[in-house]
């Protein structure tokens, strides 16, 4: 498949370049500026390139908002978040591909019809049902109404379906349980499938807004999103302390995502076009 | 082994009853998650919306049809209505559009083309509320870069997010960068997926690149664009997050008010959560008509073989 030769395309590369600048300019920008102090900031022409690079906006944000606590926060809520959903899902999935009992189609239905309600309709009442509980301003509360194990479940169920029957067999007739076909052939079988599928979840659950913003009215609990909010309402115009906040924000998740970008992209095409 | 002596039917049963324990155990974490997180709250909403439920007062009457009709009459619901229409219709013609270009032109082998795709997807992964502090600042109508290159080109400056005429725009060019790489993907996906013969035997057969585009990856894409399409269009009905970080009054003239910030609004801020339970299940009927389209849509599918 692959063509040794390379046409060249005049017209395509000059759009391309020029639309790739267009989209990193932000990033590019936000970098630059992060080290900019205010009358670089209001200098007129722009300045492109700061006066010194110094640290000094990084130790504004932090004086400002407990900046490493709420990373802290969104990484600690979305890495539990994506992991029991994703147990749940698996377990789920297994049992719902694999194996025989009543009430399994009915199950499989009602999954796919909570697929088709939004988060939106669900917030108001779910708002009420973590007040009673008293479990608003906890990290439970932040944590548990998230787990939305419907849409992964249905992904991992595709994945599950093409692990052949045999192997399942052959591990019982070795004298495994079901439980230990399940972490002993079903999950090491379906690896890629577990790591995209959890990629997919953690990314749904480190950029969540609208349930953290509701469920949290004390400082320390805030995620990141949520900080980054009000330390807009707080720092109005100061923007080279907001860039050197987005910079902490974007940096590391931009990283990652160049490391593992071939998986990234797997997540996107997987979940978008299986549904 | 232990079932020697047993007769087969025994064993089994004895399986059948063995897998039916393991399965029913197995799926009741997810089966709770469900009827906790989904079932419950969808009955709890139904039954808000024909109350006068309120977030400050204890009182909860039945009050039949009056939520509806309260929503259903509110200039704001309609201003909300025609705003979220107007920011998934322009979305959806500009982003489809643009990243079925760009998607085309990355799926020619040229150099640098992973450079290319990482840098248009890159905004997709950063979360919203951080890169659009970003764009804050570019808006900024005194200080914000954009203003400086239209006054260095000698363009009036605009006032972007702070004009009731120009904000939606501004939130609809911020959301076009960052879920243009999203439906590229996508798109790209779709287009790598049909097979090379297809395209030579057309080439063949004297198909000029157009006539190739057009008569052969265009209807072969045909699944891939609806579903972008629709799913453009729900995604922008439940549109919530730009809107409220970067305009948090809801715009001047409440010009960016959305319907999830309509009912967010009334149901948190106002704490008429009876009249945002209605809000959101009219909302919840209008994804659901969408969606029933693309179901329609997508089981038309063009196949070649």
């Amino acid at each position: 498949m692959k063509k040794t030769l390379k046409k060249k395309y005049p017209f395509t590369m000059l759009f391309l370049c020029f639309s790739s600048l267009l989209m990193i300019f932000p990033f590019i920008w936000m970098i630059l500026s992060a080290f900019k102090t205010s009358s670089d900031v209001y200098a007129y022409p722009p300045k492109w390139i700061p006066s010194s690079f110094k640290w000094d906006n990084f130790a504004e944000v932090f004086k400002k908002i407990p900046f490493f606590r709420f990373y802290l926060n969104s990484i600690l809520v979305s890495v539990t978040q994506t992991f029991l959903q994703i147990l749940i899902s698996a377990m789920g999935a297994f049992a719902l591909t694999k194996l025989e009992f009543p009430g399994r189609k009915k199950i499989v239905t009602f999954m796919q019809s909570s697929l088709f309600v939004p988060e939106v309709v669900t917030i108001i009442p779910m708002f009420l049902i973590v007040s009673w509980a008293g479990l608003i301003d906890t990290y439970g509360g932040l944590i548990l109404p998230e787990l939305s194990c419907a849409f992964t479940t249905m992904l991992l169920m595709s994945f599950f379906e093409t692990i052949p029957n045999d192997l399942i067999d052959a591990a019982k007739i070795d004298g495994c349980g079901y439980y230990r076909v399940f972490t002993h052939v079903m999950i090491p079988n379906a690896r890629t499938a577990l790591g995209t599928s959890s990629l997919f979840a953690f990314l749904t659950h480190w950029r969540s807004y609208m349930w953290p913003l509701l469920a949290t009215n004390n400082v320390n609990l805030r995620t990141l999103p949520i900080g980054l909010k009000y330390l807009v309402q707080e720092t109005s115009t100061e923007y080279q302390v907001l860039m050197a906040a987005s910079v902490m924000a974007i940096v590391p998740v931009l990283i990652v995502y160049l490391l593992m970008e071939k998986e990234f992209v797997q997540s996107i095409t997987l979940t978008g076009l299986k549904s | 082994m232990k079932a020697e002596g047993r007769n087969r039917k025994a064993k089994k049963y004895s399986m059948a009853k063995d897998q039916k324990r393991a399965g029913m155990v197995m799926v009741t974490p997810l089966v709770l998650t469900l009827l906790c997180l989904f079932l419950l709250p969808v009955v709890l909403v139904v039954i808000m919306s024909f109350t006068n439920w309120s977030m400050t007062t204890p009182t909860r009457n039945f009050v039949g049809l009056k939520n509806f009709k309260f929503v259903l009459n509110d200039p704001r619901f309609w201003k909300a209505f025609w705003n979220t229409l107007y920011y998934a219709g322009s979305k959806l013609v500009l982003e489809t559009g643009l990243a079925l270009f760009i998607a085309v032109l990355l799926d020619k082998k040229i150099h640098f083309r992973k450079f290319f795709r990482v840098a248009h997807f890159a905004p997709v992964v950063v979360p919203i509320t951080a890169s659009s502090l970003i764009w804050l600042w570019f808006y900024d109508p005194g200080i914000g870069p954009l203003n400086q290159v239209l006054t260095a080109l000698g363009l009036p400056p605009s006032q972007w997010l702070y004009n009731q005429n120009t904000s939606m725009a501004s939130i609809i060019l911020f959301s076009i960068w960052r879920g243009l790489g999203y439906n590229i993907i996508l798109f790209l996906a779709g287009l790598q997926s049909i097979p090379e013969s297809y395209l030579e035997a057309a080439r063949i057969d004297g198909a000029n690149e157009r006539q190739v585009f057009f008569k052969i990856k265009m209807p072969l894409l045909s699944p891939v664009t609806s579903f972008v399409v629709m799913m453009g269009i729900i995604n922008a009905f439940k549109a919530f997050t730009e809107v409220d970080v970067m305009t948090p009054n809801h715009g001047p003239l409440e010009s960016t008010l959305l319907i999830v910030s309509y009912i967010y609004d009334q149901s948190f801020t106002r704490g008429k959560m009876g009249r945002g339970a209605a809000a959101s299940l009219i909302l919840f009927l209008i994804i659901f008509l969408f969606t029933l389209i693309q179901k329609a849509f997508g089981r038309k599918r063009v196949s070649y073989d």
